[in-house]
């Protein structure tokens, strides 16, 4: 256990390494300075230099990359080029927003959709299971984006009873203000994750424990819920895991539509501005937090499926 | 005893929903085990032994369907029965042992759990129950047993398995015991470790047990009765000892000369049974097994041949044994 929580960690540091390394090379290839981008189109030739200088542009990208990491070891991500603030405290002024979005989605998400699929997976060819198959299957190709701008037209414009912008003040105003872009995040995943618990409810009701627990007079509601329901779910919650990944993309698109702040919104935004340090730190939270959903999700199947936990 | 026996299968005929049509697999089997008797049920594959096993319990895949006859438990028709029924009925009365043991366990529940399930009619405590649980576990050669409670399946052993199955099987101590090939996923010493301990506990608690197999030297052993099936249908039943030393059905004496164990010369090649199985969609007229019966005239291919008395103890469906009709 103690051998593979160590495997765990320093394989999620290598990864994030590797991230952020790949991350500054596409940064340096893409056109525009960042000390001109800073100091704006009337800037003298020395004072560029100077910045460039300031900023550690000048050196070789293998030092910067190397100082960076120092830092980071620190806790120091850097500062903000413009307002020069630290940028651990923009990222984690920002991260809680998008974790609530994403938190928020995915747990409704699951909520809804575990309980649908194990629902037309007992009700199989029925209309049931084939109203709730088309309708997975119809929000499934919606994209996210999409869904956010139907929601607030007709939520917040059309019925106004939504407030489409924002995240709020307080904790009753910022649940408002969540509910638009957390359906918006969260309804394809109702289906994907009602599709794939379908599946494996189907597949695992046909194995022969369930057989054998049939023979010996178990009601059928103890088999589903027991027997069969906890097994069922590894997929979804092996999904689900890998899935933070798209959960962070949805929520740039959905954080900037309804103009919320978050890791989304800021990321896009220090794209514009080749604001190095904040796309590095933002990006670096981000593989962190996927990481670390991945390592959450291993734990939570080895704690619902004892033959995993073998390996640990 | 006089009692009535506490199995009796009547006439029954089962069919399967396939998309080539409906397949006969069952046609008007007639079984009866008393209680506390051992009955083999014994065929090659495919004959229907264990579709007819899975009907004792009501447990027929969906696409399968009694389209005649009954199966009396203790009087009580299991075909007529509703869900309710089958339910008080199974793991109390009737259980079942599947054939493997790898499986039949479900994966991500404890040992214990799985047994505490079981018991949920039962009266007593959990504290009782669990005992009761490791009581059977130590009976069935689990050592240790009252910690394995707290075990996965995957940590045991096939072998291990079958045992913790078939402990299961016998905690409530039912009427019936259904046994689906228990060993055939069982290496060779395991196998014989396994029938004797069904035999001893089939003592102590006196149930009766329908065991399917294909391994005739096991029946042999182990079975007071045996039935023996060809594609979908009985063709010879009885005493174990009258069966197997003095079969009267061309297929019982085939099937007994393919035995490997009854095999006396050094060969390269194992007997087999020439032809295949007739198609059960469309069941020819006449006798089931006159296409690959050496011994078979024109009446075979005619005439549907009905049970008669081959010896004190058996029976057989066969028109040789129709002696007035021959001489």
């Amino acid at each position: 256990m103690a051998i593979y929580a160590l495997q765990r960690v320093f394989l999620s540091a290598l990864i994030i390494a590797v991230a952020v390394t790949l991350l500054n090379v596409m940064l340096h290839l893409v056109p525009g300075d960042p000390a001109v981008m800073v100091l704006g189109p009337r800037a003298t030739p020395e004072l560029i230099e100077r910045t460039r200088e300031a900023m550690g542009l000048d050196r070789p990208f293998a030092i910067q990359m190397m100082t960076f990491f120092g830092n980071l070891l620190r806790g120091d991500m850097g500062t903000d080029v413009f307002t020069g603030r630290s940028v651990t405290t923009i990222v984690m002024e920002a991260l809680p927003y998008t974790l609530s979005l994403i938190s928020v989605s995915i747990l409704w998400a699951a909520a809804i959709g575990i309980p649908l699929g194990a629902y037309s997976s007992i009700r199989r060819n029925t209309w049931i299971d084939r109203v709730t198959g088309v309708l997975s299957v119809g929000t499934i190709s919606i994209p996210s984006f999409v869904m956010a701008l139907y929601g607030v037209l007709i939520f917040a414009v059309w019925l106004g009873w939504l407030p489409a912008i924002g995240a709020g003040e307080g904790l009753g105003d910022q649940i408002i203000h969540l509910i638009l872009p957390a359906f918006a995040v969260g309804v394809s995943w109702v289906g994907y994750i009602a599709r794939i618990v379908r599946a494996s409810m189907l597949e695992v009701m046909g194995e022969s424990h369930v057989r054998m627990a049939r023979a010996f007079g178990l009601t059928e509601r103890r088999i589903t819920r027991a027997y069969v329901l906890r097994i069922a779910v590894l997929p979804a919650v092996t999904l689900i895991g890998a899935g933070v990944a798209h959960l962070f993309s949805a929520a740039v698109f959905v954080e900037v539509i309804f103009a919320r702040p978050g890791i989304g919104a800021l990321i896009v935004a220090a794209v514009n501005e080749r604001n190095y340090p904040i796309v590095l730190g933002a990006v670096l939270i981000t593989t962190a937090i996927i990481v670390l959903a991945t390592l959450i999700s291993d734990l939570v199947i080895a704690w619902l499926d004892p033959r995993q936990r073998e390996g640990l | 005893m006089t009692d009535a026996p506490l199995l009796q299968v009547r006439d029954l005929s089962i069919d399967f929903g396939t998309p080539r049509g409906r397949l006969h697999a069952l046609r008007g089997i007639n079984v009866d085990v008393p209680k506390g008797r051992i009955m083999g049920l014994v065929g090659e594959s495919g004959c229907g032994k264990s579709t007819l096993a899975y009907a004792l319990s009501g447990l027929l895949a969906g696409n399968g369907q009694v389209t005649g006859g009954a199966i009396l438990m203790d009087g009580q028709d299991v075909t007529k029965m509703s869900d309710r029924q089958l339910r008080d009925m199974r793991g109390q009365r009737v259980s079942m042992i599947f054939q493997d043991p790898m499986t039949a366990l479900n994966p991500v529940i404890t040992i214990g759990r799985q047994m505490l399930d079981i018991q949920y009619r039962d009266p007593g405590t959990s504290a009782e129950k669990r005992a009761r649980a490791a009581a059977m576990l130590d009976r069935v050669g689990i050592p240790d047993a009252a910690a394995q409670l707290g075990s996965y399946p995957h940590q045991f052993s096939g072998g291990m398995r079958q045992r913790v199955c078939i402990a299961m099987a016998l905690l409530t101590k039912p009427d019936l015991l259904i046994a689906d090939e228990p060993t055939t996923a069982l290496d060779a010493t395991l196998e014989v470790q396994i029938i004797e301990l069904l035999r001893e506990l089939q003592q102590e608690i006196g149930c009766a047990i329908v065991f399917v197999s294909h391994h005739l030297g096991t029946v042999a052993e182990l079975c007071d009765d045996v039935t023996v099936m060809y594609a979908g249908e009985v063709v010879e039943q009885g005493d174990v000892r009258s069966v197997f030393h003095a079969p009267a059905h061309p297929y019982t004496q085939a099937l007994l000369e393919c035995d490997p164990a009854r095999i006396k010369e050094a060969t390269r090649h194992l007997p087999t049974i020439a032809g295949t199985l007739p198609d059960l969609v469309n069941v020819p007229e006449g006798c089931i097994f006159a296409p690959r019966c050496a011994h078979a005239w024109d009446r075979c291919r005619a005439e549907h041949p009905a049970a008669r008395r081959a010896s004190a103890h058996h029976t057989a469906a066969c028109h040789l044994l129709d002696t007035e009709a021959r001489t």
